[in-house]
């Protein structure tokens, strides 16, 4: 029984040493912050290499998205006969919800691993190591570039998720399923608000601080072997996505 | 390895593409902006009485819509309640002396407007006044009248009471 | 490091200003730690690391970089920067520190380039080269902001005997040429021994000996002969520590 507590005790203190070193690092993140924006040419390429590179699984998943919503939204609007609503359904349940949820997760699978990746091989391979021997601080060099176009490229993402979700709906809503197109887009126009969009971009934004910040963290500081590397990608991706669903419920909570 | 020019393209080509969904979002699914599609155009009617009449209720006529309320306006120097529908534009040959009424879908349903085709054969134009407008049947109004009917007739004035039931 | 284990105790070593100086010793015996702490990389607990006059351990950061900027260091992989092709590699350091006009940066990096022969290679990337090509890039890189103490971590490992040859002349003339300092770890005893001023061997956490290839060639210790002839057993034990070989098969008890 001792040792249980033991356990749980030893473990919590990890969990809080773990917070305390992240909250560490997004410190001095935000310390060198003003420094790296005097330099947008390596930004611009991690834009390119989180936003650009994501672009297509964002599209293709979210046009599926979209026509799945489509399809169960008809099938259940239906059964009232207010299959007009369809568009308000889909485009709340997009901006709100499915959009910065989904794009999130999606973004830890597709862009979090590979930063995380990239930083644990330049861990291992010692380029990191080699850096700071030339006197280039990683962190500024290497990291902040990383964390920034990853905060830049979500809520864009989120954006054409959204967007070419609300399509997805209207080709089977309207196309498929013969919901009049007027009324799906009026109906859409004059039930959604601007605070749904907000909603939708604020979480976006905040998605993308969370997991870009734990994509460059796990990796920067990845155990310098094959095994830490992996364990690296592994651990942004569940991480990230559980993180994901907690600030979601509380972004929620805060914005209802 | 791609060239940086490669680079530069495809960045602002998402960026691009990113806000340009922003914009969408902003103009296009919301009202607060306006809007792209024009294939449709507006119809106006005047009503005593709307009832529980909302934007964006379906507009039909023999029961398919054809178009959305899109705004309500209390005119103060008619004392009627103004609608604006915005009917599809699939719908252009609507005889310019068709009426509108205001329909309850079921018993407790939400209202909407339901047109009735006239003779004419000269078609409402855009932004034109529906020449007849029937007012929405208030719950209230026909319990009540109702009540009062019962009423008279106890009373033995069941002549009188008939009229204007009838005409109801 | 982290794991509490004592690395080095009573270590005494003196570095001769412009020679070059060979660290030897077993796998295992912190040669890395041992650069680690020459270039403030980690802290010593106890004792302290003097380089040109200055405690590292006492600097800060700002200092820190100050003095590895006067530094050069060739990794065991290379570390070279796998981004960016074999020209930006060396002209890396150039572009993070100077502010150099363009056709200077090309002069000097083509100059250093030339030195280690591979001026033909410029366009080629990190993943192109092979491990000798990429160890001469890596040199190159080193030497390109002029440094006055070069540091070596295993720069013959894994090499074939022409690349080994090609690098173990490129160290000498360097040194030579550039009046640099150079500290190379290595357990290539034959091969350092051609061009090496001063040898110290290390082992378990002290210096067992140290003098020029001559000294220690007819050095007393049993360590040192057997270090420096290669023999599989001897101080340093072929086995494991383990039970005694015959109880252990016999007894049943594996582990004892």
């Amino acid at each position: 029984m001792n040792a249980i507590l033991r356990d749980f005790v030893q473990s919590f203190l990890a969990f809080l040493e773990r917070v305390g070193l992240l909250v560490r690092f997004a410190l001095r993140l935000a310390v060198i912050l003003p420094s790296a924006l005097m330099r947008p040419r390596p930004i611009i390429e991690q834009v390119y290499n989180t936003g650009a590179m994501s672009l297509v699984i964002i599209m293709t998943c979210g046009l599926f998205i979209g026509m799945v919503l489509g399809m169960q939204g008809y099938d259940l609007l239906t059964r009232f006969g207010s299959e007009e609503y369809l568009g308000t359904a889909t485009a709340v349940s997009l901006l709100r919800e499915l959009g910065p949820v989904v794009t999130a997760l999606l973004f830890a699978g597709r862009a979090g691993t590979a930063l995380a990746a990239e930083l644990g091989l330049m861990r291992a391979t010692d380029q990191i190591a080699a850096m700071e021997i030339m006197a280039v601080d990683p962190m500024r060099r290497v990291v902040l570039p990383r964390f920034l176009g990853g905060v830049i490229a979500m809520p864009l993402l989120v954006s054409i998720f959204i967007v070419v979700g609300l399509f997805g709906a209207q080709l089977v809503g309207v196309e498929l399923f013969g919901v009049d197109s007027g009324s799906f887009w009026s109906q859409m126009r004059s039930s959604v608000e601007l605070g749904d969009i907000r909603e939708g971009l604020v979480k976006g934004v905040v998605f993308g601080v969370a997991c870009s910040l734990i994509a460059v963290y796990e990796g920067y500081n990845a155990m310098p072997t094959a095994e830490g590397v992996g364990r690296a990608t592994t651990r942004t991706v569940v991480i990230s996505a559980v993180v994901t669903l907690i600030l979601d419920y509380i972004l929620t909570a805060l914005m209802l | 390895m791609r060239s940086t020019r490669a680079i530069d393209i495809s960045t602002g080509l998402f960026v691009l593409l990113g806000f340009a969904a922003i914009l969408f979002m902003v103009t296009q699914i919301t009202n607060r902006g306006f809007s792209l599609r024009s294939d449709s155009y507006r119809l106006l009617a005047a009503f005593e009485n709307i009832g529980g009449l909302k934007p964006g209720a379906p507009v039909s006529m023999a029961g398919v819509t054809i178009g959305r309320v899109e705004d309500i306006q209390y005119d103060m120097k008619l004392y009627k309640a103004i609608v604006t529908m915005r009917i599809s534009d699939k719908y252009r040959a609507i005889p310019n002396d068709s009426d509108a009424s205001i329909y309850t879908a079921g018993l407790l349903g939400g209202q909407y407007i339901g047109l009735t085709p006239g003779g004419s054969d000269v078609p409402y134009k855009d932004g034109e006044q529906v020449i007849m407008a029937n007012d929405a049947i208030v719950l209230e109004n026909l319990i009540s009248k109702y009540l009062f009917n019962s009423a008279a007739t106890k009373s033995g004035e069941s002549a009188a009471a008939a009229a204007p039931a009838a005409q109801e | 490091m982290d794991s509490g284990k004592i690395v080095f105790s009573g270590l005494d070593i003196e570095i001769g200003r412009g020679a070059v100086t060979a660290i030897m010793g077993p796998s295992g015996t912190g040669k890395t730690t041992l650069l680690k702490l020459i270039t403030g990389q980690v802290g010593a607990d106890r004792g302290q690391v003097v380089v040109d006059g200055h405690d590292v351990a006492r600097l800060n950061r700002k200092q820190i970089y100050a003095l590895r900027r006067r530094m050069g260091m060739l990794f065991q992989n290379g570390a070279l920067l796998t981004d960016l092709d074999v020209f930006e590699n060396v002209a890396f350091p150039l572009r993070e520190h100077t502010r150099l006009p363009e056709r200077l940066i090309r002069t000097i990096v083509l100059t250093k380039l030339h030195a280690v022969g591979l001026r033909g290679a410029a366009s080629l990337y990190p993943q192109q080269l092979s491990g000798g090509m990429g160890r001469r890039v890596a040199l190159a890189r080193a030497i390109v902001m002029d440094p006055e103490i070069l540091i070596y971590d295993e720069p013959f490992a894994g090499l074939d005997p022409i690349s080994m040859g090609v690098v173990l002349r490129l160290i000498r003339s360097l040194n030579d040429a550039l009046g640099i300092t150079s500290i190379v770890v290595t357990h290539d005893v034959r091969e350092i021994s051609q061009i090496a001023d001063m040898s110290f061997i290390i082992a378990e956490g002290k210096v067992v000996a140290s003098g020029t290839t001559a000294e220690l060639r007819d050095h007393p210790s049993p360590i040192v002969h057997q270090f420096v002839d290669g023999l599989a057993d001897g101080p340093v034990p072929f086995h494991y520590p383990a039970a005694e070989y015959h109880e252990q098969l016999l007894g049943g008890k594996v582990f004892a």
